[in-house]
């Protein structure tokens, strides 16, 4: 069991969890996941990434977007409630090294799981670019500790209501156009993954996504979480979550994970959901 | 076998046992007592339903099968059973009607005696080394040892009267014990009776491994499952779930940081296999790894409570010959598929599923296709299975395995309509262990290397079960799980 330590809303529906996890404060590394699941009946195992941890606090921070049933029940948790299982961490964690300039690309709430690799990154001696993406200006989160890391940072939002209005594909261009990138790596919703992959790719530059897919137990067990990756079946919860972007197959990976979509979007079970998260906001 | 409703099973019982005096029995009257058949649920009424679909013995039917164990003084069964159970021992005191002590032997052996009883492959163990079914010249027909053993373990439970064994003084000494499936909790039982303190880690939110994720409450109720686990577990031993050892914490820290002074691994089998065919990739094709998780683990078959969805098609087809492919095809008829095929490429005597198993299936309805493989899944627009494209097969020369290979018959490809596929191929190992403690050594299919002692090639690791084995069952993991136990009880007493 796990006790929240912290809630914030930190936009229209993306909630921030502070959890007391010791062992997984410990152990974790960039680019590791954990598996939440509010309650052992009938409660749903959800993946998300680690976004921070304190080791000395023994805390693990977890930002997620309420999409379903699932992510309302945890965002309806406040501070001094308990996650009956958290699992982790899990995954291969991101190989971090000196390689000289890394652009770090995250859209929406892809911007958490990149926080603590872009921290890394710098943290290994590396010059950071990030490039920061959004919808919308209410849909930006974590820019604050993202302009903190960053050498270059450049914000974008898809209606032009904040920084530029652009896809994040179109300064990663530019980015690669001038020349001298060593990295990417880019988060975010799988259609901005694949692209940035094909942005990356006629420059020759090495290009990491990390991958959200379906996932039950995070431990190599179901195979749920299975991609294709240059041609080979792979696993997220073991081999991943990090792969190499120019050899996904993105495609296949945006049709499987709307695999549960029907049962997900229940028109009732939406509308209700809808409520929820306007009755969240407004308590804050 | 044919379906026969449990109330007439009962009243042939009730004659046979009024008519027959058991205290002057010659073998050949043994001999002469029919095989006593296991009451189960209608099968349409049980094919829409979860609940267990066997609903065990009578007392007059346990009274009759018991009889008809000829005492035999070699005892070939106890050859035949991994964890080598008195079975005439146990059979006696239950034909005596001394169910408390028929009970009491069973687990001298063996800790979980209800679940074996439902889920071992008895026809292939003991009961293959029967006399009674050599003397009648039908294996089938042998005495049904799991029967009865489910039988007196239910009324054990039942009576409340679940028995603790008896705990060695404290040693000091600590054990760390990977998984908390059969194979580890045989292990953690064992070493825990010798006096060391055991931790038990569990990845997931509930204990059993694959007896929680994998076999279907209609073949074994979780509550029964459960009750067997607390009844161990209330010897001592100290719960970790939510822990993942090599992840959660490196297996080697366990003993150089965490003061264990030897590890079990009993991690279980890994990641399912595919066909790596055209068309895997649909929406509406998954692992019978993933499809009974979801329904068993997070009890999707309840989909008003459950927040876990499962895919639940019209007509499913499970590819695949073994217990899991049975268990998937079961299954998917209760989380409301209308029709259900089962496809394998040898014929029906090859399948490795139990006897009983394919037999309940054929009852509920489900087809079986046999001789046929698939050759690519079809798909709409929109991605989704609208059907599977198969080729006929047929028995040629006998391969490694000594089974008659199948053989592609060319030209043969037909189409099935399907809204899903279920792939029930095994599974390969699981690579955490590997991928995290490289001391630990593995052949080339991922699974760990152990000694007759199931000691691993690291000091002070032993390991046991599927990720030894590969798949196997539950009962020669319990079987490892004791061997394992005794060795790191041997090397703590030094």
């Amino acid at each position: 069991m796990s006790k929240v330590l912290k809630k914030t809303q930190l936009s229209r529906d993306v909630f921030q969890l502070v959890l007391e996890a010791p062992e997984i404060a410990r152990e974790r590394r960039a680019g590791q996941f954990v598996i939440l699941q509010a309650d052992s009946d009938y409660s749903e195992r959800i993946p998300l990434t680690i976004a921070d941890a304190d080791e000395t606090a023994g805390s693990i921070t977890v930002i997620f977007q309420v999409v379903g049933k699932s992510t309302l029940k945890l965002a309806q948790l406040n501070a001094g409630d308990v996650v009956e299982n958290v699992l982790g961490p899990l995954g291969m964690p991101t190989h971090i090294e000196k390689v000289g300039t890394v652009v770090c690309v995250g859209g929406g709430i892809g911007v958490a799981p990149m926080h603590p690799i872009a921290q890394a990154m710098k943290k290994a001696g590396n010059k950071v670019i990030i490039i920061m993406g959004a919808r919308t200006k209410e849909l930006l989160i974590l820019e604050d500790e993202m302009r903190a890391i960053a050498d270059e940072f450049i914000v974008c939002t898809d209606d032009g209501s904040y920084g530029r209005k652009d896809l994040v594909t179109a300064p990663l261009k530019e980015i690669c156009e001038k020349g001298g990138v060593d990295l990417a790596v880019a988060i975010g919703p799988a259609i901005m993954m694949k692209f940035c992959a094909e942005t990356t790719r006629p420059f020759g530059v090495k290009t990491f996504a990390s991958l959200n897919t379906i996932m039950v137990d995070g431990t190599g067990m179901c195979g749920g979480c299975r991609v294709t990756v240059g041609g080979k079946t792979k696993f997220v919860c073991v081999d991943g979550p990090e792969f190499d972007a120019h050899e996904v197959d993105f495609d296949n990976m945006m049709l499987r994970q709307r695999s549960y979509k029907p049962q997900e979007q229940d028109a009732n079970h939406r509308c209700r959901l809808q409520e929820a998260v306007e009755q969240l906001q407004e308590q804050k | 076998m044919s379906y026969i409703p449990a109330e007439e099973l009962r009243k042939e019982a009730q004659e046979l046992v009024n008519n027959i005096d058991f205290s002057a029995l010659k073998p050949k009257d043994r001999l002469a007592i029919p095989m006593q058949e296991m009451p189960a649920q209608e099968p349409a009424v049980r094919a829409k339903n979860i609940q267990e679909v066997a609903i065990g013995y009578f007392e007059e039917q346990v009274k009759l099968e018991a009889e008809r164990c000829l005492q035999c003084k070699n005892a070939p069964c106890i050859k035949g059973c991994p964890v080598a159970i008195d079975i005439p021992g146990f059979i006696k005191a239950a034909a005596e009607g001394d169910y408390q002590k028929s009970v009491n032997i069973i687990k001298k052996n063996s800790m979980l005696p209800a679940i074996c009883g439902r889920v071992c492959p008895q026809e292939t163990q003991c009961m293959a080394e029967c006399t009674v079914g050599k003397s009648l010249k039908d294996m089938d027909k042998s005495v049904a040892i799991g029967r009865i053993e489910r039988f007196v373990a239910d009324w054990e439970r039942e009576q409340g009267k679940m028995s603790l064994p008896e705990i060695a003084p404290a040693t000091g000494k600590k054990v760390a014990v990977i998984g908390s499936g059969p194979a580890g909790l045989t292990a953690a039982a064992d070493v825990r009776k010798a006096g060391h303190e055991v931790v038990l880690f569990e990845a997931f939110h509930k204990l059993g491994g694959v007896m929680i994720y994998g076999i279907p409450e209609f073949r074994l109720p979780k509550v029964i499952l459960d009750k067997e686990i607390d009844n161990l577990l209330s010897m001592g031993v100290t719960i970790k779930k939510n822990f993942l050892v090599g992840r959660t914490r490196k297996l080697s820290d366990l003993l150089e940081k965490d003061g264990f002074d030897a590890v079990f691994v009993g991690t279980g089998a890994g990641l399912p296999n595919f066909m790596n065919i055209e068309g895997e990739g649909l929406v509406g094709v998954s692992s019978a790894n993933e499809f009974l998780t979801r329904a068993n683990l997070m009890k999707a078959y309840t989909p008003d409570k459950a927040d876990t969805p499962i895919f639940t098609g019209k007509k499913t087809a499970v590819v695949g010959g073994g217990n899991v492919a049975m268990d998937a095809a079961r299954m998917a008829l209760r989380v409301g598929a209308e029709e259900v095929y089962v496809i394998y490429r040898r014929t029906e005597k090859e399948m490795p599923a139990r006897r009983e198993e394919i037999a309940h299936a054929k009852e509920e309805g489900i087809t079986f296709l046999f001789l046929t493989n698939p050759k690519r899944i079809l798909g709409d627009k929109d991605g989704k299975v609208t059907g599977i494209e198969c080729l006929k097969y047929e028995l040629g020369e006998p391969d490694d395995s000594g089974r008659r290979k199948p053989v592609e018959i060319k030209g043969s490809e037909f189409v099935l309509e399907m809204d899903s596929v279920i792939m029930a191929l095994g599974n390969s190992s699981n690579p955490l262990i590997s991928q995290t403690t490289p001391e630990i050594n593995v052949n080339k299919w991922g699974n760990i290397l152990a000694n007759d002692d199931q000691k691993t090639s690291m000091e002070r690791v032993y390991a046991g079960g599927d990720i030894v084995l590969g798949a196997a069952t539950v009962i020669l993991a319990m079987g490892e799980g004791r061997k394992a136990a005794e060795s790191i009880n041997n090397l703590l007493a030094e």
